[in-house]
């Protein structure tokens, strides 16, 4: 009661303000939560099953599968699964107290072509599916972890290249960061499509999905680039000093001193990036792959389901809102743990 | 933007015009499959359903041509595609027929490089209005404010239609078919104006769908249908019979139940050419005699399609109007099998 009244009602301003705030939001919270809650159906299996005039979420759990999983044969599914499950550990290990990230970098590094090779079926005798069945959740994290996985070798090596000595090679890098930031996602995936076959010799095809996911690596490497740059400006000239002077080479001075210290001052700007790439690749639309977002849009065309539209969408927002903040909560669990601002 | 879109297939054309002739026909048979590009969703036409299969009359229009080419409706592939890009796709091999509710016009059948293969759905611009209005033709609509999606033709038919009725209108204009139909709904517009096909899925999308009226008026033409690479006449032939085989049937009277009794018994002539019993209409198109069966037991002739996916038999309820067959008040007209 008293930190209301400190907070809250401290004057007669205050408490107008309190008051009209606390109007504005039972105005817009009770039929929202109205419709989304108390008068929604949620059991059933068919459209006639909604018919309280709620939200019909039946629509969401009949087609939860379809929203994770894509065209994803249901027989192979567990393949998906198995991916996610190593996915999670992969994370796990990093944020893990007592494992070196030495050693979760390796299982990273190990899990990405494994979970990769499971979800293709090509060299282990499983059953090929093809990339064109892939969908849903699955492809939004596919092209954002595949995507990343990819863009960060290339940002590092950008990142050096940008401050390096040498004016070709700085000179080049800085060419390529400024071409790639320069052009917006959408541009790089409709050329990525469209544009790129048109080089290609008649019926030889580029996967599309390759396509897209080297589109997406090369725009996201060219902005974590600038990111990592920025880490690599805050560190005092006496580390490179010092380094020198245990007669450590760049390679080396790089790989030990500089980049370990850098990337940490760093974080917060790196899962920004990763935040913003995760909902970026919602644009696959544009070049008919249906990402978690897009299988929403396609599966609200069936005739069965028409008109759910608001359903939809405020299930993809609470997905999408639920995973960023769960990024974000985990960015600031590293950041306490690497020490940066305990100084 | 705009001009890029109409860029890219020109130049694909330039670059590599329709070189490739290895034959569609022997390319499918030998992978088993055939590629066809679909909407990525539009009700009736192709949506997925919960299984993750395609739904819809431009996705079994697919179904039919494989069971018409391959033996099986199963041997399909479907691809969705965005409308910028499945031209192109067309055009360089990564599909083997585009059904996906393109309109034939001029340009794209002569200068994009692809061959229509006939007309699967007459659809036009057409109004949509609240019943308490009292409006029933589209010419009482003189000062009405009209809900329209931004940059399209749609919005250019609307001004010609008015203008050539001496009619006067506000329009009331959003980039989203979704935002023009809130706008409508909350009564910011008293009509709603987009392909007829569309009003009618709107409409389902209303919370009363019975208090709007569909105008009967249409007032464009845009004849939908499949389209091939240009440069491959056989499998132009093989796709466009197929949708005259459906088209026929219907005319015919025969159906997906009563095909098979009538290959066994009939003694009329055209449809005996029909079922293959007579004549050779399959090896003139490179087929076998049972081509046009095939295509009938896996989907239906062209009425039991339009009314499972269209029509009295599906949700969105779309009268036939113009997509009747020519004896009926329509426009679809089979060329004889002889």
């Amino acid at each position: 009661m008293s930190w209301a009244r400190q907070n809250l009602f401290s004057g007669w301003g205050n408490t107008l303000t309190t008051v009209l705030i606390g109007f504005v939001l039972v105005w817009a919270l009770v039929p929202f939560l109205d419709w989304a809650v108390f008068s929604a159906d949620w059991v059933g299996s068919k459209r006639v099953d909604c018919n309280t005039g709620g939200a019909c979420w039946v629509y969401v759990i009949q087609r939860f599968d379809q929203f994770m999983y894509g065209f994803y044969p249901e027989a192979e599914r567990w393949r998906v699964d198995v991916g996610a499950v190593l996915l999670m550990i992969a994370l796990m290990l990093f944020f893990l107290p007592r494992v070196t990230g030495r050693l979760a970098l390796v299982f990273l590094l190990l899990a990405l072509p494994v979970g990769w090779i499971l979800l293709t079926g090509q060299g282990l005798g499983l059953p090929a599916v093809e990339t064109r069945l892939w969908g849903g959740m699955m492809l939004t994290v596919v092209l954002t972890v595949a995507g990343l996985a990819l863009a960060f070798p290339v940002a590092i090596l950008l990142a050096l290249g940008r401050r390096s000595s040498l004016p070709v090679v700085r000179i080049s890098c800085t060419a390529f960061i400024e071409l790639w930031r320069g052009v917006p996602l959408i541009t790089v995936l409709f050329m990525a499509s469209v544009m790129l076959p048109l080089f290609l010799p008649d019926g030889a095809s580029v996967d599309k999905l390759l396509r897209a996911l080297i589109g997406v690596s090369l725009f996201a490497g060219a902005y974590l680039a600038e990111v990592i740059r920025g880490g690599l400006q805050a560190i005092p000239r006496g580390q490179y000093e010092a380094a020198a002077a245990l007669g450590l080479g760049y390679w080396k001075t790089m790989i030990y001193v500089i980049l370990p210290q850098a990337l940490r001052h760093v974080i917060p700007g790196l899962i920004n990036t990763v935040i913003a790439l995760f909902k970026d690749t919602t644009l696959v639309l544009i070049i008919g792959m249906f990402d978690f977002l897009g299988i929403i849009q396609a599966s609200l065309n069936d005739q069965e389901w028409l008109g759910l539209a608001a359903e939809g969408y405020v299930f993809a927002a609470l997905v999408y809102w639920s995973i960023c903040f769960g990024l974000s909560r985990l960015s600031i669990n590293v950041e306490q743990r690497s020490g940066v601002y305990r100084g | 933007m705009q001009i890029l879109r109409y860029l890219v297939p020109f130049l694909g054309v330039a670059l590599f015009g329709t070189a490739s002739s290895a034959g569609t026909l022997d390319t499918i048979k030998e992978k088993g499959w055939l590629t066809c590009g679909v909407s990525q969703g539009l009700p009736g036409f192709s949506a997925p359903d919960s299984k993750g299969s395609w739904v819809g009359i431009d996705a079994d229009f697919c179904r039919a041509v494989a069971a018409v080419a391959l033996g099986s409706p199963d041997k399909v592939k479907f691809r969705p595609l965005s409308t910028k890009e499945a031209f192109t796709a067309l055009q360089f091999g990564e599909i083997h027929i585009l059904s996906r509710n393109v309109t034939w016009t001029q340009t794209r059948d002569s200068a994009l490089g692809v061959n229509f293969a006939g007309i699967l759905y007459y659809d036009g611009q057409g109004f949509m209005v609240r019943r308490k209005l009292g409006v029933k033709s589209a010419r009482e609509l003189d000062g009405a404010a009209v809900c329209v999606n931004s940059g399209s033709t749609t919005e250019l038919n609307l001004s010609d239609y008015f203008r050539t009725h001496g009619m006067k209108y506000t329009p009331v204009v959003f980039e989203k078919s979704d935002e023009v139909l809130s706008a409508y709904r909350a009564g910011r517009c008293d009509v709603f104006s987009t392909d007829q096909s569309g009003l009618y899925a709107q409409r389902l999308k209303l919370p009363k769908a019975k208090d709007h009226l569909i105008l009967p008026e249409i007032i464009s033409k845009e004849p939908l249908g499949p389209a091939v690479r240009q440069g491959d006449d056989k499998w132009f032939n093989i796709v466009r019979w197929t949708l005259f085989a459906l088209v026929g049937a219907e005319e015919l009277g025969i159906t997906k139940s009563n095909i098979e009794a009538l290959t066994q018994k009939t003694s009329n002539p055209a449809i005996r050419r029909f079922v293959g019993t007579e004549g050779k209409a399959g090896a003139n198109l490179g087929l076998d005699p049972e081509w046009a069966v095939r295509a009938i037991k896996a989907v239906g002739n062209y009425g039991e399609l339009f009314e499972k996916h269209l029509g009295k038999d599906s949700r969105l309820k779309i009268s036939r109007d113009l997509n009747r067959l020519w004896n009926k008040g329509g426009l679809h007209y089979a060329p004889p099998i002889r």
